[in-house]
């Protein structure tokens, strides 16, 4: 993308309809650290992959619970995405306060994607810098959406936004198709798996991912949303690269062939 | 839900056909009690939110004790502005939640007090109906029992209170949705020897 006289700002329309003010926000979340959302029939999970800034510092959290049935993971300009989560627990709380119930995870969405729309259509603002992955439980199941800083919304199955996502859509778009019968754990193995496409050879470890689930589990009980303890996340990594391991010369071929068929992954 | 189908002006029975229970939503009734007015614009409150729920069309719909909790919040605060919606509400209904069916039946008061219970009446009927209620329900009962029921607590009002006239509605709330019959009379007694000749043994200065 080239500097031309239609970007200044975002009122400004260019020749070809575009408005580049809002497609430079959406690079904003390019440029942010992966996350990675999926969800099955019964539940919903939230990846994150923790960069620090420096070695001395530590990560910046970007998995926040916005209310017992919904919580949010986002890339981009993260000092954003803690403002709009503040403005989502709000709405969930003054929802709740009226009608003392849980307010439906696809308003809710709407109500952010309503937000973001105005800052697409003022001259004195700017769109928030941020893609917000909201993965929540209503009545009618478990759901994900993608809120984008032009305003646009949609729901997935699963989906995985900022740095080098696309090998982590690509890994998900193979699999997608049996989430629906996933049981939890499953469901996390996957997320984090599509994770580690995302840190193109760098170990995956518990301490740079963070994981949160949300679900109903049988006998209808809601379990709330939480960020998955580290110890569990370990173990679940650990036994993943056990699984990967165990059968060692035949799959060391199959690499070998698969690295010849993929498909180049995007950077 | 059970009520009389009459509206007064005062001491004057001046409506005689008025329906004070109403179907809201898919999966609740509201019944009330008080000023028909103030009844009438909660109605239009409700229709307000009913119809946007229904427009978002997204599978998730307002149950009983949501709008039970949302009449809570209107009536509060109209207490606060010295400004009462006149009436005590009545909201019950049923839902599927994802443990399986759930009834609700609560009210709410021109003050904002709201409760849930079994049972719940307005006006006398907390006095009458409610001890009969209280003795006489169970949780198993069946459609036409807890109508027998309903009528002996409708029957002792219609005795008692003065502003009651015999003409009756029930309404019932199911999963199914909601089934408001048309109205019906009680039939009474007032064959007691003490009404036929009222002052035979009165004791009077004439």
């Amino acid at each position: 993308m080239f500097r031309n006289q239609y970007d200044t700002d975002v009122t400004t329309f260019s020749p070809h309809g575009r408005i580049f003010q809002m497609e430079y926000a959406m690079e904003a979340v390019k440029q942010g650290a992966a996350t990675v959302g999926l969800c099955s029939c019964t539940h919903a999970v939230l990846v994150a992959s923790n960069k620090p800034a420096s070695e001395l510092s530590s990560f910046q959290r970007k998995v926040f619970r916005v209310a017992d049935h919904v919580g949010v993971a986002f890339s981009g300009l993260t000092a954003d995405g803690r403002v709009l989560t503040k403005f989502l627990r709000n709405e969930c709380i003054n929802h709740a306060f009226v009608y003392e119930a849980q307010l439906p995870v696809s308003r809710l969405a709407l109500r952010l994607a309503d937000k973001a729309q105005v800052c697409t259509q003022r001259s004195w603002k700017r769109p928030y810098g941020v893609g917000l992955l909201v993965a929540g439980l209503d009545e009618t199941g478990p759901h994900l959406y993608y809120n984008c800083p032009s305003g646009n919304y949609f729901e997935y199955q699963a989906f995985a936004i900022g740095s080098r996502s696309q090998a982590a859509k690509t890994f998900l778009e193979r699999k997608f198709e049996g989430f629906n019968k996933y049981t939890p754990e499953q469901l996390i193995k996957d997320a984090l798996s599509a994770i580690k496409e995302t840190l193109q050879g760098e170990k995956l470890t518990s301490s740079n991912c963070t994981v949160a689930i949300v679900g109903r589990i049988e006998d209808g009980t809601a379990e709330p949303f939480q960020v998955v303890d580290t110890k569990r996340i370990q173990a679940i990594i650990d036994s993943m690269e056990a699984a990967e391991e165990a059968p060692a010369e035949p799959s060391s071929m199959q690499e070998e062939d698969k690295g010849s068929d993929a498909a180049p992954m995007d950077i | 839900m059970a009520s009389d189908t009459g509206a007064s002006y005062g001491s004057t029975l001046r409506y005689k056909s008025v329906e004070r229970i109403k179907a809201v939503g898919k999966h609740s009734l509201i019944g009330a009690s008080g000023e028909f007015s103030d009844f009438q614009e909660i109605l239009r409150y409700l229709d307000e939110l009913t119809l946007s729920d229904h427009m978002w069309d997204d599978g998730n719909s307002l149950g009983p004790k949501e709008i039970h909790s949302y009449l809570t919040r209107v009536m509060y605060n109209r207490r606060n502005k010295f400004d009462p919606l006149w009436n005590s509400l009545v909201l019950g209904g049923v839902k599927k939640g994802p443990k399986g069916e759930e009834k609700y039946l609560g009210m709410v008061s021109m003050i904002g007090t709201h409760f849930e219970e079994n049972h719940i009446a307005t006006g006398f009927g907390n006095h009458l109906a409610i001890p009969i209620l209280r003795a006489e329900w169970r949780e198993d009962m069946t459609f036409e029992e807890a109508v027998k029921l309903v009528e002996k607590c409708l029957l002792v009002l219609l005795y008692r209170d003065r502003s009651s006239i015999n003409k009756f509605q029930i309404a019932k709330i199911t999963t199914e949705g909601a089934t408001i019959y048309p109205p019906y009379s009680l039939k009474t007694y007032w064959g007691f020897s003490h009404f036929e000749n009222p002052a035979q043994g009165a004791v009077g200065s004439w």
